[in-house]
């Protein structure tokens, strides 16, 4: 019987996103489910609950009955304790969670008996970059942080020449190009400011120049790239030497921004209150950071204060300020994950550990604690192969070969195999002689070799990768030369020495237009991939 | 230079070989792995010169002389060629290691300087004789794959009557000849039954490569590929030289593994695809599929492709062949840069099959700077067609082909294809209406949300690109 999804109005205070939106709860419809909402639970983000009826929902009246009615539950905020006690045993609920952060709730939840799948735990991997609602939350939040700038910022972004007279265009210093940043910066650029941005990871430069952003380094040889491209924790030199490019910057911009997070530890502090003293009476910090302690000294987590003349903004909620936009993508996030956990389009969820998505995701399962999964699988690019993200949220690409080859092959036909193979040696092993096997346990083993090598290949190279191998097999050379003046014994009087001389020393020009064609053709090509 | 030190030179030179393969793997360490394998390369040779089997005094100046006439034709022609020609000189160079395979081996059979005797003359033989077969196949095969992707000879595949009888008596053919050939009481006497092998072997690959039709072209280019490995392997065994053998198995997997990649991505088995043959007998008439795809054909300008892509947000580009022969590629980089400097996310989506060797669009693409990182695999970007834009199709349509997921009926059913009719708009640039090299009609033109843009693909981008920047 198909499930009901049971979407809850948000308790937590302020919060103004809904884990729906009438376009995606017909989606929902489709793939099979039936879709409860509870009366009014649209209302701050402009859904209202007529919009939702229209699109095939039905509306619940209050908490109680929407949870007492429904199997799977969508929600924002990870429910409170109230909430949990509401929802039947057996239910599967999908929010965001921070299961290092609430051990209390997951131990809750899971006493009563729940799956659940957190939003913020989805694992950072390309296939489920649909479903990763904190990159799409990161996205609202550096662009609210940016009119949040502006609104408190007492100018205009874009410099103008007017009757009444010049006007500067505003600066503006982004520290840390995630996903936030980068939305920031995109805001920032698009209001005509001149936009500047900082990041520990040096790989991001393009992505900044990318979106029109001047890149500012930090002058101090240091691979700051983390797990999973996230940042880490740099060293005391580079933190020393990050701090003057700061404290330069702070004298000049009229608007900080600050994204800089480092996963599982309280955020950095980036901007002394010695920095903020030093920026020009007017100006604006937007500290994204807030709610993991603040990247300024002087933040203050949840308000608006203004310090030494600078405004500080440190709301947590800047997702939920845009609310509808917010909601959207949120509900679209949870689709995502509702398809790959409804492959068979019926209605019924299968929280299929084999994904390595939906694996990640899973926090409780059935009442046991999953979390934390196991560590991803490599993929076999290393990590400097992270691409430049051409918008805020470009899908990004791991740059991996085909894999393995696939699916294991079935029991059946592996035996098969397995029993030609011993065939086949047996044969030659009975009859071929020393010599022979010698060479043959050789080839046996290249031919392995090269299995396991090629299949690591990038598709994308397979063109140099013929003609790189093109020219390696002109090793045939090899045979032609030992063949053009081997030194001759006696018994060999009667070798018709012109023949052969003639025919490898053909066969080694013909070689050698392959070997060296060969290699400069693929050096040529090899040349030209860029990034 | 002793024996010893020659057979460790070697075993270096395997090791640079397999490290250059493996640094393929990634674009950034791609050009050390090129770089790697010049160096075993280098080694190899020098090692052998110098090594015990080569009488310096007589061999040194035919030696020079013959890598100095090579490295000059080749090193020419790996300058002059054009990117878009690239599978042609890769058949024409696999076609050289043919060649000198089977010379390499007629010079192995008549040498009298090393004497076998017993099971070991046996198997000696055995070795020359499938070292020259494959040697020959891979040459005339290489040749004629040549001959096709440069246009010389037609496309369509050629097909005898009977050529499966035809092969399988070739086969046994070949299997006799080569029980005579092992019992001939001198050489004389072998040459005969060689010769006529060799002969039966060359007009075998030409036979297999003719009733190949172009599509395939990928799958062949990469079944040679593997064949010269094999018969580097097999000159390896004829003249009992392990670095020979372990190269030519280098290569020859790496070869097969494209094979059974391309072949994956069409869907299709690699005893059909060498069978030869697609769909239809002589690929003129379209399969017998009753039911035409209904609705319109909506046909657009240059002009109105432009303002399409002005207004987009994302934005796909799926090369095919037909960007290659037209040479679009730079036109095609220009208009991704005139789009990205506007804030459009352009990507673009590549088909494992696309264009005629495996990696061969990719391979366009960088020539004309596109950066690898947003050219994306088939895997990587078929979900993201439901939130893209604009797609546009440049001179591919088989890879494109609804028809291969919705028609249980069509002889491409199966074959995994890039999904462009799930985005907003899908824009087809065409030269005309005709069908691709399956020979099967695409109902992704009826489809309501796709456009035609009909003309060369270099003349249309061109125009589209002006009307870009006005």
């Amino acid at each position: 019987m198909p499930l009901t999804i049971g979407v809850p109005r948000e308790t937590f205070a302020g919060e103004k996103r809904v884990a729906a939106a009438p376009e995606v709860v017909e989606k929902l419809i489709k793939l099979g489910f039936s879709v409860r909402i509870e009366s009014g639970a649209g209302d701050a983000a402009n859904f209202s609950d007529s919009s939702f009826v229209a699109v095939g929902a039905s509306i619940a009246a209050n908490a109680a009955e929407l949870y007492a009615g429904s199997e799977l539950i969508f929600k924002v905020r990870a429910p409170s304790a109230d909430e949990v006690a509401a929802m039947r045993p057996g239910t599967t609920l999908i929010s965001f969670i921070w299961p290092a952060q609430n051990p209390e709730l997951m131990k809750q939840m899971a006493e009563r008996r729940l799956t659940v799948l957190a939003m913020d735990s989805v694992p950072r991997i390309s296939r489920a970059q649909k479903m990763d609602a904190l990159s799409s939350m990161a996205n609202i939040a550096g662009y609210r942080a940016v009119i949040e700038a502006a609104h408190h910022f007492g100018r205009f972004f874009t410099g103008q020449i007017t009757a009444a007279g010049k006007v500067p265009p505003a600066k503006v210093f982004v520290i840390g190009a995630g996903v936030a940043g980068l939305a920031a910066l995109g805001a920032a650029v698009g209001l005509g400011a001149i936009v500047r941005a900082n990041d520990t990871r040096p790989e991001v430069g393009d992505q900044v120049k990318s979106m029109g952003a001047e890149f500012v380094p930090v002058d101090y040889q240091e691979e700051g790239t983390g797990v999973g491209g996230y940042a880490k924790v740099m060293s005391e030199g580079f933190q020393k030497a990050q701090r003057d490019v700061f404290a330069k910057q702070a004298k000049d911009v009229d608007i900080i921004i600050t994204t800089a997070l480092i996963p599982g530890k309280p955020a950095p502090k980036l901007i002394t209150a010695e920095m903020v003293r030093s920026m020009r009476p007017g100006s604006v910090i937007v500290d994204l950071a807030a709610e993991q302690g603040g990247n300024c000294e002087l933040t203050v987590p949840g308000e608006v204060v203004v310090r030494e003349g600078v405004t500080i903004i440190g709301y947590t909620d800047l997702p939920s300020r845009l609310s509808k936009q917010a909601s959207t993508l949120y509900a679209t996030n949870l689709l995502r994950l509702t398809e790959e956990l409804c492959k068979t389009k019926d209605g019924l969820i299968n929280v299929n550990f084999e994904d390595e998505a939906i694996r990640g995701a899973t926090v409780i399962k059935e009442g046991e604690i999953t979390w934390p999964p196991p560590a991803p699988r490599l993929s076999a690019a290393p990590p400097q192969a992270k691409p430049a993200a051409a918008a805020p949220v470009t899908p990004k690409k791991s740059s991996h070969g085909h894999g393995g080859g696939g699916e294991p092959m079935s029991a059946k036909t592996l035996t098969i195999m397995f029993a030609v193979a011993a065939a086949l040696f047996w044969l030659i092993g009975a009859y071929a002689p020393a010599s022979f096997l010698g060479h043959f346990t050789v080839f046996v083993l290249a031919c392995f070799i090269g299995y396991m090598v090629v299949w690591n290949v990038t598709p994308s190279l397979h063109t140099p990768l013929m003609s790189v191998t093109n020219a390696i097999s002109s090793i045939i050379a090899v045979g032609a030369i030992v063949q053009v003046a081997p030194p001759l014994a006696e018994s060999a009087a009667d070798r018709p020495n012109t023949l052969i001389l003639g025919l490898a020393v053909s066969a080694l020009a013909l070689t050698a237009i392959n070997m060296f064609g060969g290699f400069a053709v693929t050096r040529r090509m090899l040349a030209m991939f860029r990034k | 230079m002793s024996e010893n030190i020659a057979t460790v030179a070697y075993l270096g030179a395997a090791i640079l070989f397999i490290m250059s393969l493996g640094g393929l793997s990634n674009p950034e360490t791609s050009r050390r792995g090129n770089f790697y394998g010049m160096v075993g390369m280098t080694i190899a040779v020098l090692a052998t010169v110098f090594g015990p089997r080569v009488d310096l005094v007589i061999g040194l100046p035919w030696i020079i002389g013959a890598l100095a006439v090579g490295a000059a034709v080749g090193l020419y022609a790996a300058r002059k060629v054009q990117m878009t020609q690239m599978p042609e000189l890769v058949a024409l160079m696999h076609s050289l290691v043919g060649l000198a395979a089977c010379f390499v081996g007629f010079a192995s059979y008549v040498d009298t300087s090393v004497i076998y005797t017993g099971a070991e003359k046996t198997i000696h033989e055995i070795e020359i004789y499938i070292g020259i077969l494959i040697g020959a196949v891979t040459f005339s095969g290489s040749v004629i794959a040549f001959g096709k992707l440069s246009g010389k000879i037609g496309g369509k595949p050629t097909l005898l009557p009977g050529r499966h009888w035809l092969n399988l008596l070739a086969l046994l053919i070949v299997i006799w000849f080569g029980g005579q050939f092992v019992a001939a009481s001198d050489t004389s006497a072998g040459m005969v039954p060689l010769a006529i092998m060799t002969a039966i072997a060359l007009l075998f690959g030409i036979h297999m490569v003719m009733a190949i039709g172009g599509a395939d072209m990928p799958v062949v280019v990469s079944m040679l590929n593997s064949y010269s490995g094999w018969a580097a392997a097999a000159t390896g065994f004829m003249l009992s030289n392990d670095l020979l053998i372990v190269t030519g198995a280098l290569v020859g997997s790496s070869g097969a593994i494209l094979s059974y990649i391309m072949c994956r991505a069409m869907n299709r088995n690699f005893i059909s695809v060498i069978a030869g043959g697609f769909g239809t007998g002589g690929g003129a008439a379209p399969a017998a599929a009753g039911d035409q795809p209904a609705g319109e054909v909506i046909a657009v300008s240059a002009t109105e492709t432009a303002e399409m892509l002005r207004s987009a947000k994302s934005v796909v580009i799926i090369p095919g062949y037909g960007m290659a022969v037209a040479q679009a590629q730079h036109t095609v980089y220009e208009i991704t840069k005139l789009l990205r400097e506007k804030g459009v996310n352009v990507r673009f989506a590549i088909h494992p099959v696309a264009g005629r060797m495996p990696g061969h669009m990719n391979v366009l693409l960088a020539e004309a700077k596109v950066p690898y990182d947003i050219v994306l695999e088939m895997d990587e970007i078929n979900d993201d067609f439901p939130d893209t834009d604009v797609s546009i199709v440049i001179g591919a349509n088989d890879i494109v082909n609804p028809a291969a997921e919705d028609d249980p009926t069509s002889p491409i059913a199966g074959m995994p294809v890039l999904q462009v009719w799930k985005s907003k708009t899908s824009i087809v640039m065409k030269r005309s209406m005709a069908s691709g090299y399956a020979g099967v009609d695409n109902p992704l033109f009826f489809k309501e949300n796709n456009r035609m843009l009909f003309g060369d693909a270099k003349k249309m981008l061109d125009e589209v690109f002006v009307a870009l920047k006005g």
